[in-house]
């Protein structure tokens, strides 16, 4: 086992919460690392990725579209392919779903409003890598700050997420429109994560609500694991 | 060659944008019973060969123009702008 695994925060133009979730990682004791969207490779070591939150290439386009052919992300999707934890953070989780490495896509939100708020989620699943302390129903009280935050897919995918455990956490509250008021989900093996809501904003009482202990834990748990298998 | 990708939201799917729009229309007196927002993308390729051009849009449009879970998008190809 590693004492604190190496994670690597990727900085696209116009992330803004890099430097949040590189805090918050050292804080629940893991080693954060930098790494660079043109860069070809993830910094030796990686036992983990962070795609953090922000406004990656200006939105333009799409969120996310742009970010996704960014040379680095050639990288994360090796890294994920063999197995390796990413978690995608609001923006981050836009450009894994435009990767195709999440299912669904993110639309503007159904009030056409940024929201910023403290929202509730629950624990749907935890059939995913991340999950190994979380429990079905667990709550977990995290804030959100989006604009295209309403998650979308079709009846038939979301069928066949929730029939593979896919579904990691729903709103308890209708907040953006999100069909089934789907905040996150994973990929079909369990390794990539995805959600809205900002973990790395939730890890200290002095701010606020604690619900992104678990979220990030869940990411330093899987590391480890996946360290130990590999 | 010039070009043009015209870009969609797919029928049926949720377009706040659009609904802001006709919503807008509508407080401004117009007799609209829906709108939708896409988008519009002129290209100027280095080849004339349409059919070349043809092909390479439509794998600009799906990579990365176009979300197909919820975008449609149609090319217009020899257009004069």
């Amino acid at each position: 086992m590693i004492d604190a695994p190496r994670i690597a925060v990727v900085t696209f133009p116009g992330s803004n919460d890099d430097g949040d979730a590189m805090l918050a990682l050292e804080l629940l004791g893991a080693e954060p690392v930098r790494a660079w969207h043109a860069d070809a490779a993830l910094p030796d070591g990686t036992a983990g990725v962070v795609l953090p939150g922000g406004f990656s290439f200006g939105d333009y386009l799409r969120c996310g579209a742009i970010a996704r052919f960014a040379p680095v992300m050639e990288a994360v999707g090796s890294f994920a392919a063999s197995g390796g934890p990413v978690l995608g953070i609001c923006n981050g989780f836009q450009i894994l779903c435009e990767a195709g490495l999440l299912p669904g896509v993110l639309r503007l939100n159904r009030q056409q409003q940024f929201i910023c708020a403290d929202v509730t989620i629950t624990v749907e699943s935890t059939s995913s890598a991340f999950a190994e302390t979380w429990k079905v129903g667990q709550e977990l009280v995290i804030p959100i700050k989006h604009g295209e935050g309403n998650w979308y897919g079709g009846a038939d995918l979301i069928a066949a997420l929730e029939e593979r455990g896919q579904i990691a956490f729903r709103y308890t509250e209708d907040v953006n429109g999100a069909v089934g008021r789907i905040a996150g989900v994973t990929n079909e093996a369990g390794n990539v994560l995805g959600l809205m809501p900002h973990p790395e904003h939730a890890v200290d009482e002095l701010l606020g609500p604690m619900g992104g202990v678990p979220v990030l834990g869940g990411l330093i748990e899987a590391t480890r694991a996946a360290t130990a298998a590999g | 060659m010039k070009a043009t990708v015209l870009i969609r939201p797919k029928e049926g799917i949720l377009d706040p944008q659009g609904e802001a729009v006709g919503e807008a229309l509508r407080t401004l007196g117009f007799a609209v019973t829906s709108a939708r927002v896409g988008r519009l993308v002129d290209v100027e390729l280095e080849t004339d060969d349409p059919v070349e051009a043809g092909a390479a849009l439509d794998s600009m449009a799906r990579d990365l123009l176009a979300n197909p879970l919820i975008e449609s998008f149609t090319i217009e190809i020899g257009t004069e702008t």
